[in-house]
């Protein structure tokens, strides 16, 4: 004998219902930001570093003899430029504006090499000037700090590129929304992080 | 697709509008400005220049997260401002906790005192 089971009511699959559909897309963006908390405790180390090593010279070219704060100044107004057009950016995909936004990702885009060259150029400069990586503790430091945010830019920069292989493929699909969001968070975060680099290294190391 | 509603995005991010992000870049180039002004002018004091300097990029990380970032105090936002206030701990402690301990140590070789 088997027992009978009210029948299921209509729609019924065997699943427990949820009143929204699952949304990945926040799980992204908060692990995404865990992944920046997670690379300011990075550079936390790097600045610690520097601070305790950077009047480390050991006889070689001081910091002050070499910085030069509208140098300094340039390549923070590049960058903070480029945190601003990629907010425009951000504006004009959530128009739906294609047009737009491959506009303002390449102005972004071009700010980005801008201010990357001259960071080159002036490593290439101080290592010229008898500072180089090798030469003291301090310019260790320094070089370490100030590369890592560099390599940071330059990934943001491919990260970009491959953003525009994807958006012409897709166009505006809830994927590539989500990885633009991903993008600015993280092109943001390397502003924020210049913010401190200018502030600790450069100008209070002219003083 | 269906369009999400215009003032939230996912996780909390709002999406901000120009006038947000125009305010953000005014409010950043002023706080660049004052650092970089004091410094290169050398008017002030040595202890003002730096409490500014301290000021200003305190004030303009702030002013980031705000509006380019579109933190605030809503409850969607409430993890993110949670472990980001956790991550400010952390870096706290290494920054503050290196300084410190390596002034220690560099005291102590000081030799005859």
């Amino acid at each position: 004998m088997s027992t009978v089971l009210p029948a299921p009511e209509p729609g019924y699959t065997g699943y427990i219902q949820e009143d929204h559909h699952h949304d990945y897309a926040g799980d992204s963006v908060f692990g995404f930001w865990v992944y920046i908390l997670s690379d300011c405790i990075l550079f936390a180390t790097l600045f610690a570093v520097y601070a305790v090593l950077q009047n480390n010279f050991a006889g070689a070219t001081e910091a002050v003899e070499l910085f030069e704060l509208n140098y300094v100044l340039a390549e923070t107004a590049l960058l903070l430029a480029s945190s601003f057009t990629f907010g425009m950016g951000m504006l004009a995909a959530n128009n739906n504006s294609m047009k737009g936004l491959f506009g303002w990702l390449l102005v972004t885009f071009g700010l980005g090499a801008g201010f990357l060259v001259m960071e080159v150029n002036e490593f290439i400069h101080f290592t010229h000037e008898g500072a180089a990586a090798w030469d003291s503790g301090a310019w260790s430091a320094f070089y370490g700090l100030i590369g890592t945010h560099g390599l940071h830019v330059f990934a943001g920069m491919v990260w970009m590129l491959v953003l525009f292989v994807l958006l012409a493929r897709d166009g505006l699909s809830a994927e590539n929304r989500t990885r633009l969001t991903l993008l600015s968070l993280f092109w943001h975060f390397l502003d924020i992080i210049w913010i401190c680099v200018f502030s600790f290294v450069y100008l209070m190391g002219v003083m | 697709m269906a369009h999400h509603d215009t003032t939230h995005a996912a996780g909390g991010a709002a999406h901000g509008s120009v006038k947000e992000y125009l305010v953000g870049l005014l409010l950043s180039i002023v706080l660049t400005a004052i650092p970089f002004g004091l410094v290169m002018s050398g008017t002030a004091g040595e202890a003002v220049t730096l409490t500014l300097i301290l000021l200003c990029a305190v004030a303009q990380v702030l002013v980031q997260l705000v509006f380019f970032l579109h933190m605030n105090t809503s409850s969607e936002q409430m993890w993110n401002t949670m472990s980001g206030a956790f991550a400010l701990v952390l870096v706290a402690i290494l920054i503050v906790g290196s300084i410190w301990i390596m002034q220690h140590l560099n005291h102590n070789m000081l030799l005859g005192h």
